[in-house]
Protein backbone atom coordinates (compact mmCIF):
# COMPACT_ATOMS: atom_id res chain seq x y z
CA UNK A 1 0.00 0.00 0.00
CA UNK A 2 2.92 2.48 0.90
CA UNK A 3 4.13 2.22 -2.84
CA UNK A 4 0.53 3.35 -4.05
CA UNK A 5 0.74 6.20 -1.80
CA UNK A 6 4.57 7.04 -2.75
CA UNK A 7 2.96 7.35 -6.43
CA UNK A 8 0.31 9.81 -5.32
CA UNK A 9 3.02 11.83 -3.76
CA UNK A 10 5.14 11.36 -6.67
CA UNK A 11 2.53 12.29 -8.72
CA UNK A 12 0.92 16.03 -7.31
CA UNK A 13 4.05 16.95 -5.42
CA UNK A 14 7.40 15.46 -6.32
CA UNK A 15 6.99 15.02 -10.30
CA UNK A 16 3.91 17.10 -10.77
CA UNK A 17 3.67 16.55 -14.79
CA UNK A 18 2.40 21.14 -15.15
CA UNK A 19 4.77 22.73 -12.46
CA UNK A 20 7.92 20.85 -12.10
CA UNK A 21 7.96 17.99 -15.21
CA UNK A 22 6.51 20.91 -17.77
CA UNK A 23 4.92 18.23 -19.64
CA UNK A 24 1.20 18.73 -21.62
CA UNK A 25 1.57 22.99 -21.68
CA UNK A 26 -0.72 23.15 -24.49
CA UNK A 27 -4.17 21.70 -22.47
CA UNK A 28 -2.20 23.98 -19.64
CA UNK A 29 -2.19 27.07 -21.43
CA UNK A 30 -5.45 26.98 -23.96
CA UNK A 31 -8.24 25.97 -21.37
CA UNK A 32 -7.21 27.33 -18.62
CA UNK A 33 -9.07 30.14 -18.85
CA UNK A 34 -11.47 29.72 -16.10
CA UNK A 35 -11.33 27.32 -12.60
CA UNK A 36 -14.26 25.13 -14.48
CA UNK A 37 -12.95 24.34 -17.43
CA UNK A 38 -9.10 23.44 -15.74
CA UNK A 39 -11.03 21.21 -13.66
CA UNK A 40 -12.89 19.85 -16.30
CA UNK A 41 -9.77 19.09 -18.54
CA UNK A 42 -7.45 17.85 -15.87
CA UNK A 43 -10.09 14.82 -14.95
CA UNK A 44 -11.23 14.03 -18.47
CA UNK A 45 -7.09 13.73 -18.76
CA UNK A 46 -7.10 11.56 -15.78
CA UNK A 47 -9.76 9.13 -16.55
CA UNK A 48 -7.43 8.73 -20.06
CA UNK A 49 -4.53 8.46 -18.14
CA UNK A 50 -5.59 5.88 -15.32
CA UNK A 51 -7.55 3.52 -17.94
CA UNK A 52 -4.23 3.88 -20.32
CA UNK A 53 -1.65 2.87 -17.53
CA UNK A 54 -3.59 0.04 -16.41
CA UNK A 55 -4.55 -1.42 -20.18
CA UNK A 56 -0.82 -0.62 -21.01
CA UNK A 57 0.76 -2.55 -17.88
CA UNK A 58 -1.52 -5.56 -17.83
CA UNK A 59 -0.47 -5.82 -21.83
CA UNK A 60 2.77 -4.90 -21.09
CA UNK A 61 4.44 -8.25 -21.14
CA UNK A 62 2.15 -9.32 -24.73
CA UNK A 63 3.08 -6.01 -26.25
CA UNK A 64 6.60 -6.46 -28.90
CA UNK A 65 9.07 -4.00 -28.09
CA UNK A 66 9.20 -2.72 -31.70
CA UNK A 67 5.71 -1.69 -32.14
CA UNK A 68 5.13 -0.47 -28.48
CA UNK A 69 4.43 3.06 -29.71
CA UNK A 70 2.38 2.58 -31.96
CA UNK A 71 0.33 0.04 -29.89
CA UNK A 72 0.38 2.85 -26.67
CA UNK A 73 -1.11 5.62 -29.54
CA UNK A 74 -3.68 3.18 -30.62
CA UNK A 75 -4.53 2.72 -26.81
CA UNK A 76 -4.75 6.11 -26.18
CA UNK A 77 -7.04 7.14 -28.99
CA UNK A 78 -9.37 4.63 -28.45
CA UNK A 79 -9.81 5.93 -24.89
CA UNK A 80 -10.12 9.63 -25.64
CA UNK A 81 -12.59 8.74 -28.31
CA UNK A 82 -14.64 7.20 -25.43
CA UNK A 83 -13.92 10.06 -23.38
CA UNK A 84 -15.18 12.69 -25.82
CA UNK A 85 -18.27 10.93 -26.69
CA UNK A 86 -19.05 10.58 -22.87
CA UNK A 87 -18.43 14.35 -22.21
CA UNK A 88 -20.85 15.55 -25.37
CA UNK A 89 -23.19 13.43 -23.86
CA UNK A 90 -23.43 14.14 -20.50
CA UNK A 91 -21.65 17.39 -20.07
CA UNK A 92 -22.97 19.90 -23.05
CA UNK A 93 -20.97 22.87 -21.49
CA UNK A 94 -17.85 21.43 -20.85
CA UNK A 95 -17.73 20.41 -24.53
CA UNK A 96 -18.39 23.20 -25.78
CA UNK A 97 -15.81 25.19 -23.92
CA UNK A 98 -13.18 22.40 -24.12
CA UNK A 99 -13.60 21.87 -28.00
CA UNK A 100 -10.90 20.40 -30.32
CA UNK A 101 -8.26 20.11 -26.83
CA UNK A 102 -10.59 17.05 -26.26
CA UNK A 103 -9.44 14.73 -28.74
CA UNK A 104 -5.76 16.22 -28.48
CA UNK A 105 -5.75 14.85 -24.99
CA UNK A 106 -4.23 12.11 -27.56
CA UNK A 107 -1.17 13.96 -27.74
CA UNK A 108 -0.50 15.05 -24.32
CA UNK A 109 2.99 14.36 -23.59
CA UNK A 110 2.16 13.26 -20.13
CA UNK A 111 -0.23 10.18 -21.39
CA UNK A 112 2.68 8.73 -23.30
CA UNK A 113 5.18 9.71 -21.32
CA UNK A 114 3.85 7.81 -17.81
CA UNK A 115 2.99 4.97 -20.75
CA UNK A 116 6.75 4.42 -21.30
CA UNK A 117 8.53 5.56 -18.21
CA UNK A 118 6.27 4.02 -15.69
CA UNK A 119 3.48 1.38 -17.01
CA UNK A 120 5.29 -0.35 -19.06
CA UNK A 121 7.56 -1.69 -16.58
CA UNK A 122 5.13 -1.69 -13.53
CA UNK A 123 2.49 -3.75 -11.95
CA UNK A 124 -0.96 -2.76 -13.30
CA UNK A 125 -1.92 -1.49 -9.51
CA UNK A 126 1.25 0.60 -9.48
CA UNK A 127 0.56 1.69 -12.54
CA UNK A 128 -3.19 3.02 -12.42
CA UNK A 129 -1.92 4.72 -8.69
CA UNK A 130 0.47 6.18 -11.05
CA UNK A 131 -2.48 7.63 -13.60
CA UNK A 132 -4.26 8.22 -10.44
CA UNK A 133 -1.47 10.53 -9.35
CA UNK A 134 -0.41 12.36 -12.34
CA UNK A 135 -3.84 13.27 -12.81
CA UNK A 136 -4.37 14.69 -9.67
CA UNK A 137 -1.31 16.82 -9.90
CA UNK A 138 -2.32 18.36 -13.18
CA UNK A 139 -5.88 18.92 -12.02
CA UNK A 140 -4.26 20.68 -9.45
CA UNK A 141 -2.11 22.42 -11.90
CA UNK A 142 -5.05 23.41 -14.05
CA UNK A 143 -7.18 24.48 -11.52
CA UNK A 144 -4.93 26.49 -9.96
CA UNK A 145 -4.01 28.00 -13.20
CA UNK A 146 -7.92 28.71 -14.37
CA UNK A 147 -8.72 30.15 -10.44
CA UNK A 148 -5.79 32.97 -11.12
CA UNK A 149 -6.86 33.75 -14.49
CA UNK A 150 -10.56 33.82 -13.94
CA UNK A 151 -10.30 35.67 -10.88
CA UNK A 152 -7.90 38.56 -12.82
CA UNK A 153 -9.40 38.00 -15.61
CA UNK A 154 -13.25 37.79 -15.60
CA UNK A 155 -13.47 38.63 -11.56
CA UNK A 156 -15.21 35.59 -10.75
CA UNK A 157 -14.49 31.86 -9.65
CA UNK A 158 -16.32 28.43 -10.48
CA UNK A 159 -18.84 30.78 -12.62
CA UNK A 160 -21.69 28.59 -14.02
CA UNK A 161 -21.11 26.09 -10.94
CA UNK A 162 -22.87 25.73 -7.67
CA UNK A 163 -19.96 26.92 -6.04
CA UNK A 164 -19.60 30.38 -7.97
CA UNK A 165 -18.22 33.27 -6.80
CA UNK A 166 -17.53 36.43 -7.43
CA UNK A 167 -15.97 39.71 -6.42
CA UNK A 168 -17.56 43.13 -5.71
CA UNK A 169 -18.46 45.47 -8.87
CA UNK A 170 -15.97 47.90 -7.98
CA UNK A 171 -13.21 45.46 -9.16
CA UNK A 172 -12.33 46.48 -12.88
CA UNK A 173 -11.52 42.73 -14.75
CA UNK A 174 -8.28 42.69 -16.64
CA UNK A 175 -9.11 40.80 -19.22
CA UNK A 176 -5.99 40.26 -21.14
CA UNK A 177 -5.33 37.49 -18.13
CA UNK A 178 -8.25 35.32 -20.06
CA UNK A 179 -6.80 35.98 -23.39
CA UNK A 180 -3.62 33.92 -24.46
CA UNK A 181 -0.70 36.44 -22.97
CA UNK A 182 -2.15 36.12 -19.64
CA UNK A 183 -1.76 31.95 -20.13
CA UNK A 184 2.10 32.73 -20.54
CA UNK A 185 2.35 35.71 -18.12
CA UNK A 186 0.50 33.39 -14.69
CA UNK A 187 2.71 30.21 -15.76
CA UNK A 188 5.87 31.86 -15.82
CA UNK A 189 4.55 33.57 -12.53
CA UNK A 190 3.95 30.06 -10.73
CA UNK A 191 6.42 28.35 -11.41
CA UNK A 192 8.92 31.24 -10.96
CA UNK A 193 7.61 31.51 -7.19
CA UNK A 194 8.08 27.69 -6.89
CA UNK A 195 11.42 28.36 -7.73
CA UNK A 196 12.10 31.04 -5.53
CA UNK A 197 10.45 28.79 -2.44
CA UNK A 198 12.86 25.67 -3.90
CA UNK A 199 15.82 28.01 -3.66
CA UNK A 200 14.33 29.78 -0.03
CA UNK A 201 14.49 26.10 0.94
CA UNK A 202 17.58 24.69 0.02
CA UNK A 203 19.38 28.05 1.96
CA UNK A 204 17.98 26.93 4.99
CA UNK A 205 18.53 23.25 4.83
CA UNK A 206 22.45 23.60 4.16
CA UNK A 207 24.90 21.09 6.26
CA UNK A 208 25.84 22.49 9.80
CA UNK A 209 29.50 23.74 8.25
CA UNK A 210 29.00 24.27 5.42
CA UNK A 211 31.08 27.13 3.49
CA UNK A 212 29.58 26.31 0.03
CA UNK A 213 32.41 24.41 -1.71
CA UNK A 214 31.51 20.59 -1.83
CA UNK A 215 35.07 19.64 -3.09
CA UNK A 216 36.17 17.71 -0.33
CA UNK A 217 33.36 18.03 2.22
CA UNK A 218 32.61 14.47 3.97
CA UNK A 219 28.75 15.27 4.24
CA UNK A 220 28.33 15.19 0.46
CA UNK A 221 26.42 12.06 0.65
CA UNK A 222 23.79 13.43 3.24
CA UNK A 223 23.79 17.42 1.55
CA UNK A 224 20.29 18.37 0.42
CA UNK A 225 22.36 20.88 -1.62
CA UNK A 226 24.71 18.72 -3.72
CA UNK A 227 22.07 16.03 -4.36
CA UNK A 228 19.78 18.48 -6.09
CA UNK A 229 22.66 19.92 -8.08
CA UNK A 230 23.68 16.29 -9.22
CA UNK B 1 -7.06 33.53 -54.99
CA UNK B 2 -7.77 36.36 -52.56
CA UNK B 3 -9.87 33.78 -50.43
CA UNK B 4 -6.73 31.51 -50.43
CA UNK B 5 -4.49 34.41 -49.55
CA UNK B 6 -7.07 35.61 -46.75
CA UNK B 7 -6.76 31.88 -44.92
CA UNK B 8 -3.27 31.38 -45.10
CA UNK B 9 -2.27 35.40 -43.26
CA UNK B 10 -4.86 33.95 -41.38
CA UNK B 11 -3.82 30.75 -40.30
CA UNK B 12 0.18 32.44 -40.46
CA UNK B 13 -0.30 35.74 -38.20
CA UNK B 14 -4.10 36.26 -37.14
CA UNK B 15 -4.38 32.98 -35.35
CA UNK B 16 -1.12 32.11 -34.72
CA UNK B 17 -0.90 28.25 -34.39
CA UNK B 18 0.95 28.82 -31.11
CA UNK B 19 0.69 32.15 -29.29
CA UNK B 20 -3.31 32.41 -29.88
CA UNK B 21 -3.93 28.58 -29.81
CA UNK B 22 -1.75 27.06 -27.71
CA UNK B 23 -0.57 24.31 -30.41
CA UNK B 24 2.86 22.96 -30.86
CA UNK B 25 4.08 24.52 -27.33
CA UNK B 26 6.22 21.88 -26.26
CA UNK B 27 9.18 21.76 -29.39
CA UNK B 28 8.20 25.51 -29.11
CA UNK B 29 9.46 25.75 -25.21
CA UNK B 30 11.97 23.09 -26.23
CA UNK B 31 13.93 23.18 -29.32
CA UNK B 32 13.91 27.30 -29.44
CA UNK B 33 17.41 27.34 -28.28
CA UNK B 34 19.42 28.36 -31.31
CA UNK B 35 18.43 29.98 -34.35
CA UNK B 36 19.31 27.06 -36.28
CA UNK B 37 17.94 24.22 -34.66
CA UNK B 38 14.75 25.71 -34.44
CA UNK B 39 14.61 26.80 -38.21
CA UNK B 40 15.33 22.36 -38.77
CA UNK B 41 11.99 22.23 -36.87
CA UNK B 42 10.04 24.74 -38.25
CA UNK B 43 10.76 23.61 -42.03
CA UNK B 44 10.27 19.55 -40.68
CA UNK B 45 7.01 20.88 -39.54
CA UNK B 46 6.07 22.51 -42.63
CA UNK B 47 6.99 19.47 -44.66
CA UNK B 48 5.01 17.23 -42.32
CA UNK B 49 1.69 19.77 -41.51
CA UNK B 50 0.98 20.55 -45.57
CA UNK B 51 1.93 16.39 -46.14
CA UNK B 52 -1.01 15.39 -44.25
CA UNK B 53 -3.39 18.00 -44.32
CA UNK B 54 -3.77 16.80 -47.83
CA UNK B 55 -3.40 13.17 -47.21
CA UNK B 56 -6.26 12.99 -44.09
CA UNK B 57 -8.37 15.32 -46.18
CA UNK B 58 -8.60 12.70 -48.63
CA UNK B 59 -9.18 9.90 -45.93
CA UNK B 60 -11.51 11.85 -44.48
CA UNK B 61 -13.73 12.72 -47.25
CA UNK B 62 -13.54 8.95 -48.91
CA UNK B 63 -13.58 6.95 -46.36
CA UNK B 64 -14.96 8.38 -43.07
CA UNK B 65 -17.40 10.35 -44.51
CA UNK B 66 -18.42 7.68 -47.49
CA UNK B 67 -18.58 4.83 -44.56
CA UNK B 68 -20.28 7.13 -41.70
CA UNK B 69 -17.56 6.84 -39.62
CA UNK B 70 -16.61 10.04 -38.37
CA UNK B 71 -16.32 9.46 -34.75
CA UNK B 72 -13.26 7.33 -35.53
CA UNK B 73 -11.70 10.71 -36.94
CA UNK B 74 -9.59 11.01 -33.78
CA UNK B 75 -7.97 7.12 -34.68
CA UNK B 76 -7.67 7.53 -37.74
CA UNK B 77 -5.64 10.86 -38.18
CA UNK B 78 -3.04 9.96 -35.49
CA UNK B 79 -2.31 6.61 -37.29
CA UNK B 80 -1.85 8.37 -40.52
CA UNK B 81 0.65 11.20 -39.01
CA UNK B 82 2.60 8.77 -37.24
CA UNK B 83 2.39 6.84 -40.48
CA UNK B 84 3.22 9.42 -42.63
CA UNK B 85 5.77 10.92 -40.28
CA UNK B 86 7.78 7.62 -40.28
CA UNK B 87 7.20 7.71 -44.26
CA UNK B 88 8.57 10.84 -45.22
CA UNK B 89 11.32 9.90 -42.62
CA UNK B 90 12.35 6.82 -44.86
CA UNK B 91 11.71 8.79 -48.09
CA UNK B 92 13.85 11.91 -46.76
CA UNK B 93 16.79 9.19 -45.88
CA UNK B 94 16.43 8.22 -49.77
CA UNK B 95 16.40 10.78 -51.43
CA UNK B 96 17.79 13.68 -49.28
CA UNK B 97 20.53 12.43 -47.18
CA UNK B 98 21.44 16.35 -46.64
CA UNK B 99 18.27 17.24 -45.81
CA UNK B 100 18.03 14.29 -43.39
CA UNK B 101 21.08 14.90 -41.60
CA UNK B 102 20.50 18.37 -40.61
CA UNK B 103 16.41 17.40 -39.35
CA UNK B 104 17.80 14.47 -37.29
CA UNK B 105 15.60 13.65 -33.83
CA UNK B 106 13.41 16.52 -34.63
CA UNK B 107 11.82 14.59 -37.60
CA UNK B 108 10.44 11.67 -35.56
CA UNK B 109 8.94 14.05 -33.00
CA UNK B 110 6.64 15.62 -34.97
CA UNK B 111 4.45 12.91 -34.53
CA UNK B 112 3.53 14.26 -31.08
CA UNK B 113 3.60 18.10 -32.44
CA UNK B 114 -0.39 18.78 -31.49
CA UNK B 115 0.11 21.45 -34.16
CA UNK B 116 -0.49 18.68 -36.78
CA UNK B 117 -3.24 16.48 -35.06
CA UNK B 118 -4.43 19.76 -34.23
CA UNK B 119 -4.52 21.93 -37.92
CA UNK B 120 -6.11 18.28 -39.89
CA UNK B 121 -8.93 18.50 -36.96
CA UNK B 122 -9.19 21.86 -37.54
CA UNK B 123 -9.55 21.15 -41.28
CA UNK B 124 -12.47 19.16 -40.23
CA UNK B 125 -14.28 21.39 -38.31
CA UNK B 126 -14.04 24.27 -40.29
CA UNK B 127 -15.85 22.16 -43.03
CA UNK B 128 -13.05 22.21 -45.33
CA UNK B 129 -14.35 19.47 -46.44
CA UNK B 130 -15.84 17.54 -50.31
CA UNK B 131 -19.33 17.55 -49.57
CA UNK B 132 -19.55 21.00 -48.61
CA UNK B 133 -16.99 22.60 -51.10
CA UNK B 134 -15.93 20.16 -53.61
CA UNK B 135 -12.09 19.34 -54.95
CA UNK B 136 -11.83 22.93 -53.30
CA UNK B 137 -11.59 21.83 -49.75
CA UNK B 138 -8.38 20.08 -51.17
CA UNK B 139 -6.91 22.93 -51.89
CA UNK B 140 -8.31 25.22 -48.50
CA UNK B 141 -7.48 22.28 -46.27
CA UNK B 142 -3.49 22.08 -47.50
CA UNK B 143 -3.14 25.81 -47.96
CA UNK B 144 -4.69 26.38 -44.58
CA UNK B 145 -2.21 23.57 -42.96
CA UNK B 146 1.06 25.38 -44.88
CA UNK B 147 -0.08 28.75 -43.26
CA UNK B 148 -0.21 27.20 -39.65
CA UNK B 149 3.43 25.91 -40.40
CA UNK B 150 4.29 29.04 -41.65
CA UNK B 151 3.06 30.64 -38.59
CA UNK B 152 4.89 28.07 -36.26
CA UNK B 153 8.14 28.16 -37.96
CA UNK B 154 8.16 32.72 -37.85
CA UNK B 155 7.15 32.15 -34.33
CA UNK B 156 10.29 29.21 -32.85
CA UNK B 157 12.43 31.25 -35.27
CA UNK B 158 11.76 34.51 -33.52
CA UNK B 159 11.62 32.75 -30.06
CA UNK B 160 15.36 31.57 -30.70
CA UNK B 161 16.82 34.95 -31.84
CA UNK B 162 15.24 36.53 -28.38
CA UNK B 163 16.80 33.21 -26.64
CA UNK B 164 20.01 33.51 -27.86
CA UNK B 165 20.39 36.95 -26.15
CA UNK B 166 18.61 36.35 -23.38
CA UNK B 167 21.17 33.78 -22.75
CA UNK B 168 24.10 36.12 -21.08
CA UNK B 169 21.43 38.44 -19.15
CA UNK B 170 21.36 38.42 -15.28
CA UNK B 171 18.36 37.32 -15.03
CA UNK B 172 16.91 37.04 -11.44
CA UNK B 173 17.04 33.42 -10.12
CA UNK B 174 13.94 32.26 -9.84
CA UNK B 175 13.31 33.48 -13.17
CA UNK B 176 15.96 31.29 -14.55
CA UNK B 177 14.79 28.64 -17.02
CA UNK B 178 10.99 28.06 -18.11
CA UNK B 179 9.84 31.22 -16.61
CA UNK B 180 11.59 33.72 -18.62
CA UNK B 181 11.60 31.76 -21.39
CA UNK B 182 7.30 31.61 -21.04
CA UNK B 183 7.47 35.60 -19.94
CA UNK B 184 9.04 36.23 -23.83
CA UNK B 185 6.29 33.57 -24.87
CA UNK B 186 3.51 36.26 -22.99
CA UNK B 187 5.32 39.76 -24.91
CA UNK B 188 5.39 38.05 -28.38
CA UNK B 189 1.46 36.81 -28.07
CA UNK B 190 0.83 40.60 -27.02
CA UNK B 191 2.72 41.74 -30.22
CA UNK B 192 0.97 38.98 -32.10
CA UNK B 193 -2.70 40.58 -31.07
CA UNK B 194 -1.25 43.46 -33.40
CA UNK B 195 -2.34 41.18 -36.30
CA UNK B 196 -5.97 40.84 -35.48
CA UNK B 197 -7.33 43.73 -37.27
CA UNK B 198 -5.67 42.41 -40.33
CA UNK B 199 -9.04 40.37 -41.57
Amino acid sequence: MNGCLERLYNGIVKENPTFILMLGMCPTLAVTTSAFNGLGMGLSTMAVLVVSNLIISILRNVIPDRVRIPAYIVIVASLVTVVQLLIQAYIPELYDALGIYIPLIVVNCIILGRAEAYASKNPPLLAAFDGIGMGLGFSIALACMGFFRELIGAGTVFSGTPFAYSLPEVYEPVSIFVLAPGAFLVLALIIAFLNAMNIENNGRKKVEGCDGACGNCGKVETCDKRRRSK
Amino acid sequence: MKELMMILVGAAFVNNVVLSQFFGLCPFLGVSKQVKTAASMGAAVIFVITISSAVASLIYDFILVRFHLEYLQTIVFILVIAALVQLVEMFLKKASPGLYQALGVYLPLITTNCAVLGVVLQNVQKEYVFTGMGWNALLVSVVNGFGTALGFTIAIIIMAGIRERIAYNDIPKPFQGAPIVLLVACLMAIAFFGFSGLI
